[in-house]
């Protein structure tokens, strides 16, 4: 992690340098190629997981892996059925919620890796900066975002029709007056908007703020070749380990509260006010 | 130098008056969980559920300030600004 400097890095530009992405592109256009490869990554290895499960199933006593995936199936199927009051809509949306908590899991679990581990062989092969949390980027978690706001348009035309649903967007929350339209459809826009910005940027700042303590914790450990190096080394393990247990946590309950947000969001485009 | 300390009281407010506010938020609701789970303990489950989801939602707005407000203190963005300003 040499700096260009040719010194050893101070903490400021060590955070910096960690919170660059390797892009491409300039403008509107920029790509954040690490960020599309280990999403990519996640996604492949979660589908590979789910369907080596699904092809050695047995309907006689089940393995270990065979239990996990059941028990989580289940779990959304549950969630599903409770939210979504639509068995038609349901063959699509139960199926999408799986597949979002078990991509955004597999992707917020990246944040388990040593912050250095991945960074350090990628520079060993000549790429200068990555990160490797892909739902640290607000790219990805504002597409995501973006993703269920159109799946609940769809389902606002296809449930209501065009003209049911622009009915509802004039007459929601105060009334069918066509004095009070304006207001109606101002707050219908705000309440979109609101839904899909506060939905992509919970998962982002959950994951982001994550990424930056397991940074600081990291510096502790990287001060350990000073005087009160041996003390602060010490402090990293035990304060590493801690804040690693309790992301397990928030790792978790982040994937699902997004996966019952789009559960939520697309069942509100099924209920007629 | 003024930069400097102003954004670091920015940074302690920003996370103490969060930590306040999802403090008092988590601790209401856990009480009322267990309230109701001694009511009806039939209902620990669904109740469980509704709860983890609402400590992620209380939890968000907290966890998004302090990484802000940890941004603002290892990488001060102010800091660049003042470097470019014309003398």
């Amino acid at each position: 992690m040499a700096s260009a400097a040719g010194h050893a890095p101070t903490a400021g530009e060590y955070i910096i340098h960690h919170l660059q992405h390797l892009q491409v592109g300039k403008g509107f256009w920029t790509f954040n190629l690490d960020s599309i490869f280990w999403s990519l990554a996640m996604g492949v290895l979660g589908c590979w997981f789910l369907y080596s499960v699904a092809r050695r199933v047995t309907s006689g006593v089940p393995g270990r892996m065979q239990a996990a995936v059941e028990f989580l199936v289940e779990m959304v199927d549950t969630q599903a059925k409770g939210i979504v009051h639509n068995a038609h809509s349901r063959k699509l949306v139960a199926p999408l919620a799986l597949t979002v908590f078990v991509w955004i899991f597999l992707m917020n679990a990246m944040d388990l890796l040593p912050v250095d581990l991945i960074p350090w062989i990628t520079e060993r092969m000549g790429i200068p900066y990555q990160r490797v949390v892909p739902t640290a980027d607000l790219s990805v978690t504002m597409a995501l975002s973006i993703g269920v706001l159109l799946l609940c348009i769809y389902y606002n035309l296809k449930i209501k029709g065009a003209g049911g649903w622009l009915h509802e967007l004039l007459s929601a929350p105060f009334g069918a007056k066509w004095y009070l339209a304006p207001f109606n459809l101002g707050m219908q826009l705000i309440e979109f908007v609101a839904k899909t910005v506060s939905h992509g940027m919970r998962l982002f700042g959950n994951m982001y703020a994550g990424e930056l303590i397991f940074m600081l914790i990291a510096l502790m450990g990287g001060a350990f070749f000073t005087a009160v190096g041996l003390p602060l080394a010490i402090g990293h393990i035990i304060a590493g380990s801690a804040w690693a247990i309790f992301h397990i946590l928030i790792i978790t309950l982040q994937a699902f509260v997004f996966m019952m947000l789009t559960l939520v969001y697309v069942g509100q485009a099924h209920d007629a006010h | 130098m003024e930069v400097i300390s102003f954004v670091a009281l920015a940074a302690g407010l920003i996370i103490g008056l969060g930590a306040i506010g999802a403090c008092i938020g988590i601790g209401i609701m856990g009480s009322k969980y267990l309230e109701s789970a001694a009511r009806q303990p039939e209902l620990m489950g669904e109740l469980q559920t509704k709860m983890f989801l609402l400590a992620g939602l209380i939890d968000a707005a907290f966890i998004i300030g302090t990484g802000i407000a940890l941004w603002f203190a290892t990488a001060n963005p102010f800091l660049g600004q003042i470097a470019n300003l014309p003398k």
